[in-house]
């Protein structure tokens, strides 16, 4: 006899798999630390990137939480990552790297009730009304955090007392790349959990989650937290491969340019965030080659154009793409059939 | 001190010329028009070319700077934020914020990134004193411009056809359809008109808040501030809010320089967490 508790499991348990494009990826990913020796600091930047989407899309993709407002946490982890190496209360910077994250996820905890009030646009307000605000703090209190200047003079400390950050970044890219891979595995765990399923639900209808019996908002501030503490960890990460920090942490168009991150790689969906930061950096980059201080309005003209076309439409050609792969990888490995069956609907 | 009421009273009035249409705009079709900024600096930097590069009379300048803006503001309403009404709000941010970007840039491209300045008749510059305090004369300027246009905009909406019009479709957009209401054109109206306003004071404000091709994005929080604190049914409410909004920050920046807009966001968010619907608004929730 199998219960309803029994296939959800079984159904959570198939999703969960890594599937060989998913393993790829990863190899790829990490096969670039070879591949692209001169380009490591776009790389670092775009790990950063990613993983900070990763942040975004916990909350908008998958609890459907507007939010202009992550630079927030980025910021505050950034500056206190910075401040606990320049002063040196916390010199290990894995262990700094964790107490920013949990810095930040303690401002999304407070924070979080006032976001769940609401309709969007007072969410929109509260989100970024919080960040500027953050912003005005850390330029009012200059002393401790430079001002406008900038946090200068932090000096971080070799990672494990071993591996120094280098000129070339070499190190600081591994280090990136190791943290969004941890927390990738993390937050995929989270997404594949019933826990991720609920969210899933809040998202489709909060009426009807809540009439099942899901604790909406407590569900709510729980990832409204977690998001805050990935975020934050990004924001740690940008500090310490920087060695600086300054006001434009907190800025809007930190947290503008991350939606539209989102939206090129896809939201509610894992690897959104990631093909997105990948995507929009070397856009970015591109761009900023060829039209070096106007390259804001090509960004600005693909948002435009993104929203006219619909990004449902533009989700139906990657859902056909990734359709087309997992036929292809049918066909390739034909002893593993239950790869391809249970991820026919894709996420 | 009462000169800073006073300067605050100024800031107040101006804001809510530039906020006004903003607010329709949400309460209409609720849309989120982060762009709204944008229009201001068209309007700004069509006086500050009218003016300073053509010679054309200040006064003449802003009724163009009007009329420039509500046309370029119909013509967008109609070709592009058709298309994003039915969406979700994301999109709709995503779209807005766009705009403002390419505007941003655009703009930096043409006119170059340094702050521009509107030749304003002398007649209009210095300042004189009434029982001891000074008051600038083209902040008076200011202050009776945009109260007649308060009274004006206050006269449409509750006098005129059209206000009926415009406040049945804000009530309930299907029933003021069944009525025969063309609300399509109503909103189109009405964005271009907010627009033109938003193009008029950004053309009276040059002198005041500075214009640089940051612009929209620098004041798109007070605008957005005005138009939450102030709730989107009726236009005293936006009034209200935008000259509490310049008292504060006019005093606040005299005060406690040092604490800049922090005050203003703090008080946002308390208003906000307080009233999700604006201070002014009515009881129920739409």
């Amino acid at each position: 006899m199998s219960t309803c508790a029994d296939d959800v499991a079984l159904y959570l348990k198939r999703r969960a798999r890594w599937s060989p494009l998913e393993i790829a990826f990863w190899i790829f990913a990490f096969a670039t630390i070879w591949l692209f020796p001169g380009k490591y600091l776009i790389l670092k930047d775009t790990a950063i990137l990613a993983l900070f989407a990763l942040s975004l899309d916990l909350i908008l993709g998958y609890a459907g939480i507007i939010s202009l407002g992550q630079a927030a946490f980025f910021g505050l982890a950034g500056y206190f990552s910075g401040l606990v190496a320049k002063y040196g209360f916390i010199n290990e910077p894995v262990i700094a790297l964790i107490c920013s994250g949990v810095v930040a996820a303690a401002l999304g905890f407070v924070t979080s009730f006032l976001v769940l009030r609401g309709s969007d646009l007072t969410r929109l307000m509260v989100t970024l009304g919080v960040s500027l605000m953050l912003g005005e703090l850390a330029n009012r209190y200059s002393n401790i955090t430079g001002g406008a200047d900038g946090l200068q003079g932090v000096e971080i400390a070799p990672i494990f007392g071993r591996f120094r950050f280098d000129l070339f970044g070499h190190n600081g890219y591994v280090y990136c790349l190791i943290v969004l891979f941890i927390c990738f595995v993390i937050v995929r765990r989270i997404i594949y959990s019933p826990f991720g399923l609920s969210l899933r639900s809040i998202k489709g209808n909060n009426l009807r989650a809540a009439a099942i019996g899901i604790p909406v908002k407590w569900r709510l501030v729980a990832i409204y937290t977690v998001s805050a503490g990935f975020a934050g960890i990004a924001g740690a990460l940008l500090t310490q491969t920087t060695a600086f920090c300054s006001l434009d942490v907190f800025s809007l168009e930190r947290s503008a340019d991350l939606l539209l991150v989102l939206i090129i790689g896809g939201t509610g969906y894992l690897y959104g965030g990631l093909i997105g930061a990948v995507i929009y950096k070397f856009l970015q980059d591109w761009l900023a080659n060829l039209t070096p201080q106007y390259w804001q309005f090509w960004i600005g003209l693909v948002l435009v154009v993104i929203v006219l076309i619909g990004r449902e439409r533009m989700a139906g050609w990657i859902g056909a793409m990734r359709a087309f792969f997992h036929r292809l990888g049918a066909r390739l490995a034909p002893r593993l059939p239950a790869l391809g069956g249970a991820g026919s609907k894709g996420p | 001190m009462l000169t800073i009421l006073y300067d605050g009273i100024a800031y107040g009035m101006l804001l809510f010329v530039l906020a006004c249409g903003l607010s329709v705009t949400l309460g209409l079709m609720n849309f989120i028009n982060l762009a709204h900024g944008a229009f201001a600096m068209a309007g700004g930097y069509c006086t500050v070319i009218l003016v300073n590069r053509f010679g054309i009379p200040f006064a003449l300048g802003l009724p163009i700077a009007f009329l420039f803006t509500a046309l370029l503001g119909g013509i967008f309403e109609r070709t592009l934020y058709v298309h994003v009404y039915p969406r979700s709000h994301l999109d709709q941010v995503l779209f807005t914020i766009g705009l403002v970007f390419m505007a941003v840039a655009a703009v930096d491209y043409t006119m170059g990134s340094s702050q521009q300045f509107v030749q304003i008749p002398e007649a209009l510059q210095g300042q004189f004193e009434i029982a001891g305090i000074g008051m600038g004369k083209y902040r008076l300027l200011i202050i009776v411009i945009c109260g007649l246009l308060t009274v004006a905009l206050q006269l449409i909406l509750a006098k005129t056809r059209f206000g009926s019009r415009l406040r049945a479709a804000v009530d309930d957009q299907r029933v003021a359809r069944g009525l025969g209401i063309n609300v399509g054109a109503v909103f189109g109206i009405t964005f271009a008109f907010g627009s033109g306003l938003a193009g008029l004071g950004g053309a009276l404000g040059a002198e005041i808040l500075g214009l640089d091709p940051t612009f929209p994005l620098k004041y798109m929080i007070y605008f957005l501030i005005v138009v939450t604190v102030g709730g989107t049914s009726s236009i005293t409410g936006p009034f209200f809010a935008s000259i509490l909004l310049g008292i504060a920050d006019v005093a606040g920046k005299y005060y406690v320089p040092k604490l800049g807009a922090f005050v203003i966001y703090a008080v946002m968010i308390v208003v906000l967490i307080w009233r999700p619907q604006g201070l002014f608004a009515r009881g129920a929730a739409r």
